[in-house]
């Protein structure tokens, strides 16, 4: 085992814990700006911690720097697409989704965070 | 170093299905989309990792393209809720 595969292999399996990481908090986190959190590390350290592992065993030098532009291209999206969701979510915070429920959400979002923000000890949430 | 990333791949498909059970909980729509930016995460990962594992550069070119419609998807999302836009 060479020193490139010892890199490789720590490299991914930092990568796949963040992966789990990032999963386990989806799935717990109480509302969508904690869940956008958790997402935002999946997109940014963990695809990017196997990238780098993988790196060594690319084909050729192209392909090793498409992989880099994958990974800023990730990067970047991920860093947009998640500020939309955030702004709308705040939105929907804002306005009341009682008066204008709306047709795309089974249940309205406000809903949703609501009983957190009440539930919470303390409520740090509130200056969202 | 095969197997070893055939086991990563394995692993990252157990996470998804962890993953899958917020688009199953909600409650809102847009914790649904939040899952499913999860979902071309870990589908560009997975495919490079394959790349790699077949020695087939073609499946890189795969992951770019999934990379770039992931995106499209939050967007049009977001101006579906807007209906002002």
């Amino acid at each position: 085992m060479s020193l490139l595969d010892v890199f490789t292999v720590i490299m991914t399996a930092s990568g796949l814990f963040f992966f789990f990481a990032g999963s386990i908090g989806i799935v717990r986190f109480p509302d969508v700006f904690c869940r956008l959190h958790a997402l935002t590390k999946v997109d940014n350290l963990s695809l990017g911690l196997i990238m780098i592992g993988v790196l060594p065993h690319a084909a050729s030098i192209f392909d090793a720097l498409q992989i880099i532009i994958i990974w800023l291209l990730v990067m970047v999206s991920g860093a947009v697409s998640c500020y939309l969701v955030a702004n709308q979510a705040e939105e929907d915070l804002s306005t009341d989704a009682a008066v204008q429920p709306n047709a795309l959400d089974d249940v309205p979002m406000k809903r949703s965070i609501k009983p957190t923000i009440n539930s919470s000890a303390g409520s740090t949430n509130n200056g969202i | 170093m095969i197997e070893y990333l055939s086991v990563i791949v394995g692993l990252i498909v157990l996470a998804l299905l962890v993953g899958l059970g917020r688009v199953l909980l909600g409650p809102s729509s847009a914790d649904r989309m939040l899952a499913s930016q999860l979902f071309s995460t870990a589908g560009v990962s997975i495919l490079i990792l394959l790349a790699i594992i077949q020695n087939q550069s073609a499946l890189i070119n795969v992951a770019l393209v999934l990379a770039l419609l992931a995106p499209l998807t939050l967007i049009t999302f977001i101006r579906l809720r807007k209906k002002s836009l």
